[in-house]
């Protein structure tokens, strides 16, 4: 059995970082060039630390199964980035942050990282404006900030509704940097199809060319996973339709255990589905909450227009159900209490399954303009996709899936469980527990890619400078290779009737159903059955037109989905395992008579990390204990 | 509602490439265009044809990765969005819809409406960056902008990368794509440094590319899903003549 | 090519600062063209005879034909590249807002040219000395021109087409010379509208007037 270490460092927690870093072992210049490294995806983290592994003179290969790296799904973040600049001077600090982030996780994150998170917060903003990100500023110059997510200081920095969008590509532009300075070579639409072990170590990946088909060998003396998360297991989700957990799921396959995969939130203000066709679920930022007021109406199956419903006779749920915090509760919450009013008959639209996000008194009080500069944008996508005038008449909103705090588990180092395999941004567990707090995803992944990976690969590859660079002729590559290329054919071979897409709509809804914003054991057992079920349909009923040498977005879904079912089963059992009630994984079972979730830390203050143990055989768990030395934990209430 | 798509397909970068007309009647007023195309291909993929194929991905106007020039329009009828946020609403029933690849030596085909934009990639690695290593930052608030500066830079750097403007204009030309990045970082000062380089850098880089020449006709603009400004074009000319008078 | 005509700002530079010039000149041809409806020819040739032999004016001339040519080449070949740069037509064709005459700037500019030439062969031309006419009396010449209804057809649809070419050619060359300003454009757009009205409707006006008036 492997024993998890975390690795996390000695001493108080203010100076493990700047300890490990002091003691970190260096790669001389003229040894990193000979050290190659492979960086799968381009978002926040992905692009990032190629870059910076590039500026310390690494080899960097860099892949994205996009036609160019701008556009990793980093770019549709909308909201903000978080930082303890404290330019506000309302009391924020390193440990302040480092608690929210604690508390909003519902205890359930590993504090050594999560303060190193909040620590390089600030070098991530310094970076990005020395970049040239045009981050909002005041008359006077400085930088704005606003407050995000239910927390009492505002240091939420953005860039209009487009935050994403102008962190990754200020990323982006110093990842062309580095490319034109030959220490980056980018593989733009290339799928990673397998991870090549040698000898215990992470020694490169196989790819899918995805306009020649071609199946390549890249190899390296270490991988860096940023493959962000697995949100489109709901099929409908705020994520782009490509976005996937696939290259994750081979590393799992191949030995790096999975941490936390039933911790995925549900972001409550997206826009619902309007027909079955639909491909993605369009967020709603959540800073409208600010302004909005969430309500159904008292009455079931209510039918009149919403303007006519009279004040008397509308259900401001939030407000009444949590009067601090009314609509800024933490979004689990919110996302919650929005599915038990749907659930209850009260949901409104043509589907039920949506409830009101009203302007019409924040527009009495502040003015159509001062809601205009606030929220514009936001307002004229509504309008563009629903047809809904915002300024008149209030959104339809209802929770969609968001963000994963689940991941490849990994330690102090950012290293899963094989040797020479790192995990960054999204795609690993470590910064956010149970529960992700607003604007500190972007935070996360360019933490970790810029200031956090660069020091721990180092101190790893310190060990490795005497290696020369791996051949790809070795066995082990021609056998990932072969076994890529036999998947690939069975898959096309099926020759069944039925669409990749139409098989990953039936899986999402099992999921969204049983395994979505509640869970409960019934469902959960339910779900497994259904999942094996369909995925044997699957294998035996996929149709693929179009053969292999070619574009084949049909394969590239297919193959997607096929993984899709194990790490949804894998989800099942971890939702299964922990009869607790934590951030945004709520068994029923376990509530108080309000029906708030209730948290189990004796038996469940642990990370959940399965291992892989072979085709059809239960996943092994190890428990990461969980030691809360610098917080107090305590009941997570917003009321 | 009933469609007539005349789509143009094209197996690879080799093929020669045909329109190929599909009557479909599968679409609602409520889809997305790409939805609609979705559909479509469902009916294909089942009748064991080769479904169309096209980029996209975020599916909520960022990205960059759709577009397609349809019925005379890169990404549609419609003012400011993309592809993926056309409604079939702005189409009635028994409608004919020319659907064609970006259209540009610049972006050959890849497949069906797939073109390769890597061009945009190559003048963005000629110089569109600051060069700045991570570590190297002041304090954020060591150099002021001036807000007005800063939200003009902004609004320069929304562009999401489509290529509407090459698809649009009528000599193929990417000015307004460039400009828009010269533009963001001539504006700020930690980009001023670099300026007179960067700007002969990225042009020099634009015209070996093949893209056509500007002729201010409007076009770009007017096709910009993120509705960037004729603006930013007068700036470059600006920013490229003081380079070359330096 | 490229080499020697440098990258497509610069071409464009150039474009638009003979284009410039050009427009600058017309409004002096035209005020030396309406002593044309003046009975008395004296002021009109004499008006010719210093363009003909004063030395600023000389000098200028050659900078101006310079200006013609220069436009003329240097249009052609940014065309050229613009069509290679679309190798494949879209089907649907665009139907993108764009200043409207902004598309057809090359085949206007290739009639422009044509009249053009036929004017330098019934006056430059005969100024050079390189045509047989009398140089000494260009108001006799013209008049007699105003004469003929089928050049009067060809005069005026020419200067149709120079106004519709005008109508993009005068902000356009603000823009590319980098001269655009969120205030400062509208009121050159306005300047440019009227000019491509104007011009071309004084140049019209003379030979209407000759043939019914005089």
């Amino acid at each position: 059995m492997t024993k998890l270490d975390a690795k996390i460092p000695e001493g108080p927690l203010a100076e493990k970082w700047t300890k490990y870093k002091a003691s970190a072992k260096l790669v001389n210049p003229a040894n990193k060039k000979k050290l190659d490294v492979i960086v799968v995806g381009t978002g926040l983290a992905g692009a990032g630390a190629a870059s910076s592994l590039g500026e310390l003179g690494y080899q960097v290969k860099n892949f994205c199964f996009q036609d160019t790296p701008r556009r990793a799904h980093s770019v549709a973040a909308q909201g903000g980035i978080n930082a303890t600049k404290n330019y506000k001077n309302d009391g924020d600090s390193i440990y302040r942050l480092f608690y929210d982030m604690i508390k909003g996780g519902d205890y359930r994150s590993r504090e050594a990282n999560v303060y190193r998170a909040a620590e390089v917060s600030n070098d991530v903003i310094d970076h990005f404006t020395a970049m040239g990100v045009p981050f909002a500023r005041d008359y006077g110059g400085n930088l704005d900030n606003r407050s995000f997510g239910g927390v009492q200081v505002s240091r939420t920095f953005y860039a209009k509704g487009q935050t994403g969008q102008q962190c990754l590509l200020g990323t982006y532009s110093s990842l062309n940097r580095q490319i034109s300075q030959g220490t980056v070579t980018m593989y733009p639409r290339r799928e990673m199809l397998e991870l090549v072990i040698i000898n215990g170590k992470t020694r490169g990946i196989i790819t899918r060319n995805l306009i020649t088909g071609e199946i390549e060998r890249h190899s390296a003396h270490a991988v860096v996973l940023a493959t962000g998360g697995y949100g489109t297991i709901y099929y409908l989700s705020t994520l782009a339709v490509n976005s996937n957990p696939s290259a994750a799921w081979k590393a799992h396959k191949k030995g790096a255990f999975f941490a936390n995969p039933s911790f995925i939130q549900i972001h409550p203000t997206s826009i619902p589905q309007l027909n079955e066709y639909q491909s993605k679920l369009t967020l709603m930022s959540e800073s409208l909450r600010n302004d909005g007021r969430i309500w159904v109406p008292k009455k079931k199956d209510d039918k009149r227009v919403a303007n006519d419903i009279p004040e008397d006779e509308r259900d401001y749920y939030l407000e009444r159900r949590y009067p601090a915090f009314g609509n800024l509760v933490p979004r689990d919450v919110a996302s919650r209490a929005a599915k038990e009013r749907c659930d209850a008959g009260y949901g409104v639209g043509k589907t039920g399954l949506a409830v009101y996000l009203d302007f019409r008194d924040a527009i009495k009080k502040q003015g159509e303009k001062a809601i205009e500069a606030k929220y514009g944008n936001l307002f004229e996508l509504c309008r563009i996709i629903t047809g809904i005038n915002p300024y008149k008449d209030p959104m339809h909103i209802y929770p969609a899936g968001h963000y994963t705090m689940g991941g490849l588990w990994v330690d102090y180092n950012l290293m899963t469980t094989i040797p020479g395999l790192f995990s960054i941004g999204e795609s690993n567990f470590s910064d956010h527990g149970a529960n992700r707090l607003g604007a500190s995803a972007l935070m996360q992944a360019s933490g970790d890619g810029y200031f956090i990976l660069p020091y721990t690969i180092s101190n790893y590859l310190a060990d490795d400078i005497k290696t020369p660079r791996i051949s790809t002729d070795n066995q082990e590559f021609e056998d990932a290779e072969k076994s890529v290329k036999e998947r690939l054919e069975k898959l096309v071979s099926i020759n069944g009737t039925q669409t990749a897409t139409s098989f990953h709509k039936r899986l999402g809804e099992i999921m969204w159903n049983y395994c979505g914003m509640s869970r409960n054991e019934e469902g959960l057992k339910k779900a497994k059955q259904m999942l094996k079920e369909l995925k044997d349909e699957f294998w035996t009923d996929l149709i693929i037109p179009s053969d292999l040498n070619d574009v084949n977005q049909e394969l590239e879904k297919a193959g997607r989905v096929a993984d899709y079912f194990e790490v949804a089963d894998l989800m099942v059992d971890d939702a299964l395992n922990r009869t607790e009630s934590c951030g945004a994984h709520y068994r029923e079972e376990s509530q108080t008579p309000e029906g708030e979730a209730l948290r189990d830390d004796k038996n469940f203050s642990y990370v959940a990390a399965w291992e892989y143990t072979g085709e059809l055989k239960p996943y092994k768990l190890h428990k990461e204990e969980l030691k809360f030395v610098d917080v107090e934990v305590k009941e997570r209430s917003y009321k | 509602m009933k469609l007539t798509l005349k789509i143009w397909r094209q197996k690879n970068a080799d093929a020669k490439g045909k329109f190929v007309t599909y009557d479909f009647d599968g679409a609602s007023p409520d889809m997305s265009f790409l939805e609609m195309l979705d559909a479509m291909n469902t009916k294909l993929i089942k009748a064991r044809i080769d479904p169309v194929a096209f980029d996209h991905d975020c599916r909520e106007g960022i990205c960059g990765a759709c577009g397609m020039y349809i019925n005379g329009h890169p990404h549609g009828p419609g003012k400011a969005i993309t592809t993926c946020h056309l409604s079939m609403r702005e189409f009635k029933d028994g409608d004919t819809i020319y659907v064609e690849p970006w259209r540009a030596k610049a972006f050959p085909v890849v497949k069906d409406l797939i073109v390769d934009r890597t061009a945009f990639d190559k003048i963005q690695i000629a110089g569109g960056f600051i060069s700045t290593n991570v570590g190297s930052a002041p304090d954020s608030h060591a150099i002021p902008v001036e807000k007005r500066k800063a939200d003009e830079a902004f609004d320069s750097a929304v562009c999401i990368g489509c290529g509407a403007c090459v698809a649009a204009c009528k000599n193929a030309s990417a000015m307004l794509f460039v400009s828009a990045k010269i533009s963001q970082l001539a504006l700020l000062p930690q980009g001023r440094i670099e300026a007179t380089e960067r700007v002969q850098a990225m042009v020099n880089k634009m015209d070996e590319l093949g893209f056509g020449n500007c002729s201010n006709t409007g076009a770009c603009e007017a096709e910009c899903p993120k509705e960037i400004s004729l603006v930013n074009i007068a700036r470059l000319n600006r920013e490229f003549y003081f380079a070359k008078i330096q | 090519m490229d080499k020697f005509l440098g990258s497509s700002v610069t071409k464009k530079f150039v474009m638009a600062i003979a284009g410039l010039f050009i427009i600058l000149f017309l409004l002096v041809h035209l005020g030396i063209n309406f002593l044309l409806l003046i009975e008395d020819p004296v002021p009109f040739n004499s008006a010719a005879h210093f363009m003909a032999s004063n030395v600023v004016v000389k000098v200028f001339e050659v900078v101006l034909m310079a200006g013609f040519l220069i436009h003329m080449i240097w249009g052609v070949v940014l065309q050229i590249q613009n069509w290679v740069a679309r190798p494949k037509r879209y089907k649907r064709t665009s139907s993108s807002q764009t200043s409207f005459f902004s598309k057809y700037m090359i085949y206007l500019g290739i009639i422009i040219g044509v009249f053009l030439f036929i004017h330098f062969m019934n006056f430059y031309f005969v100024k050079l000395g390189w045509v047989e006419g009398d140089h000494e009396n260009f108001y006799r010449m013209a008049n007699d021109l105003f004469q003929l209804p089928l050049y009067i057809v060809i005069y005026l649809v020419s200067f149709l087409f120079l106004a519709f070419h005008l109508h993009h050619a005068f902000q356009s060359a603000f823009q590319t010379l980098g001269l655009n300003h969120n205030k400062y454009t509208p009121v050159i757009k306005g300047i440019g509208l009227i000019y491509s009205i104007v011009v071309p409707l004084g140049f019209s006006i003379i030979p209407i007037v000759i043939y019914f008036f005089k």
